[in-house]
């Protein structure tokens, strides 16, 4: 992928906890429409400089423009123009599936019209027509995991962070919800995800990998692949984790 | 060593409308590292809890060398390890506390069944006076498996032991397991990851409360009978849907930077190639490989719900 607009400009990132450096000198860039992964072992530092990216941590020094807004001072409109999906499906579940859109779409200041315009085509693209009343509890985790990330971007974000998104879905559904994402990167949202599923690393255009808190490795994955001399790249993560 | 050390027959278990078990039956061997592979809400947790007599199942029995699980719990429950998918272990505890608690109540001690544990729990044993509350992830896994181990259970049972946990740490965790089963444990293990499968020597594919497959991981990956192909091109999602619409026989399935492409019968490449020409790909490169596990389940899973 050609370099296009910078979506995400790191230079420098330091973030301190005490005498522990949580991020340590982190510089990177992000593209528009690029699906970036973020790896790195339990503890290397991802969680801070996501917190950091989205607008609800400060950095201890460092140049972070994040959709074009400063993290220091701009941190209301970073979080107005991402999305953010937890693995910890954020809906409520005693709302439905409709209820939950609205309160999203809500939130991030859509009009009433939109609201109703959208949802109808959501719930179409998403074959959710049946489910469209019942509460979030009864529906399948599948089902969820599409409607969290839709919400997610259903204010048209630059970026969208997910955060494991695809853990404990069966094969087939992970690979339908890879499809939602690559449809949505098409469409110049940003991806920005974090996953333990080594494979699942394959699907992003380039990948960074993190091991105490520092960026080791940040490449396209037929690139790491060829440097560590790899079959895959569960193998380039245990060669970098491990050094 | 036996084959039948554990045998389950025809098991069934249902909460209200969800049918969490159906109809399983499965054996495992004495002393074999045996894999239950599937996503959230397969029935794995159900089908341990079963085995492990903390659940009655609604049909069907499970035996432990030859001991009725329902009927002889009490016998069961002295030579099983059990190490829950939720971290059970006290938190206002410290680790030491823990896992002298566990080592009580199975009317032992730490002191007599150190070597067991040694190389788990030698990683954490620094920390053995700190709160079980403020440990790592990866140190509370460790503690969760000392006390699992700390009665030298004959069987050890792991509900999901290595889910969230980053690459390297599974790595490690897998190396004591196989080092528990060179010392003669049978281990039951279940996992989400499909790429574990290869560290087992057996392994269940399950879904939807069934056992679609048991075998060594090496023999499911031959029994793979249709045509696969790895495709690429410059259009990745683009190719995933042509290739669907090519035939009604086959299916395709995103691999990272590829698509996997079964077919039932086998078209030839040159058809695809011109096909896909057609329909405006470029750098289309289309090889014919052997299928891993995750083809296998997926395949599987779409056998059982043309079945169903």
């Amino acid at each position: 992928m050609a370099p296009g607009e910078t979506i995400i400009k790191v230079n420098g990132l330091v973030k301190k906890y005490g005498n522990f450096t949580a991020n340590d000198n982190l510089t990177f860039e992000v593209y528009k429409g690029e699906i970036f992964g973020f790896l790195g072992a339990n503890g290397a530092g991802k969680t801070t400089a996501i917190r950091i990216l989205c607008g609800l941590s400060y950095p201890t020094s460092g140049e972070i423009r994040v959709a074009g807004y400063n993290v220091y001072t701009q941190r209301e409109k970073i979080k107005s123009n991402i999305g953010y999906m937890s693995q910890k499906f954020s809906l409520y579940e005693d709302l439905t599936v409709k209820e939950n859109i609205r309160f999203y779409a809500g939130i991030y200041g859509l009009s009433d019209l939109q609201i109703k315009e959208k949802t109808e085509i959501l719930i179409d693209k998403l074959d959710l027509k049946e489910a469209a009343n019942k509460l979030v509890r009864y529906i399948p985790l599948g089902w969820k995991q599409k409607l969290s990330f839709s919400v997610a971007v259903f204010h048209d974000p630059k970026l969208v962070f997910l955060d494991e998104p695809t853990g404990g879905v069966d094969p087939i559904t992970r690979r339908k919800f890879w499809e939602l994402i690559y449809d949505t990167a098409s469409k110049g949202i940003t991806v920005f995800v974090t996953t333990h599923y080594m494979d699942e690393a394959e699907y992003c255009d380039r990948i960074s990998v993190m091991s105490e808190g520092r960026i080791e490795a940040l490449d396209t994955p037929a690139n790491l692949k060829t440097r560590y001399s790899a079959k895959n790249m569960d193998e380039v993560f245990l060669k970098i984790a491990r050094n | 060593m036996k084959d039948n050390y554990l045998e389950i027959l025809n098991l069934s278990k249902s909460f209200g409308e969800v049918r969490a078990l159906n109809n399983v039956s499965l054996k495992i061997p004495e002393q074999c590292l045996f894999g239950l592979i599937g996503p959230d809400g397969a029935g794995k947790t159900t089908l341990l809890r079963i085995i492990t007599t903390l659940l009655l199942p609604d049909t069907g029995s499970v035996r432990i060398k030859g001991m009725d699980v329902v009927k002889n719990y009490k016998k069961v429950r002295k030579f099983t390890g059990y190490m829950p998918g939720r971290f059970s272990l006290y938190q206002d505890l410290t680790v030491e506390e823990n896992l002298k608690f566990y080592a009580t109540i199975f009317g032992t001690t730490i002191q007599k069944n150190y070597h067991l544990i040694r190389n788990v729990y030698s990683h954490i044993e620094p920390f053995k006076k700190r709160l079980t509350r403020n440990l790592s992830g990866g140190m509370k896994q460790k503690l969760a498996l000392s006390c699992a181990l700390i009665h030298n259970p004959e069987i050890l049972v792991l509900d999901e032991p290595t889910t969230g946990v980053d690459a390297v740490s599974r790595d490690e965790f897998w190396d004591i397991l196989r080092d528990l089963r060179n010392k003669g444990m049978t281990i039951i293990v279940s996992t989400p990851y499909m790429s574990e499968a290869r560290l087992c020597d057996y392994v269940a594919l399950m879904h939807n409360g069934m056992l679609m497959e048991i075998d060594i991981p090496e023999r499911i990956v031959e029994r793979f009978n249709k045509s696969l192909l790895a495709i690429r091109s410059d259009n990745i999602i683009k190719l995933v849907n042509d290739l669907r619409d090519y035939s009604p026989d086959s299916s395709a399935y995103l691999f990272g930077q590829e698509t996997h492409y079964y077919q039932e019968k086998k078209y030839s490449k040159t058809d695809i190639k011109n096909y896909l020409e057609g329909k405006g790909h470029g750098n289309i490169k289309i090889v014919e490989i052997k299928a891993n596990i995750e083809d296998c389940f997926i395949s599987a899973i779409e056998n059982y719900s043309d079945i169903n």
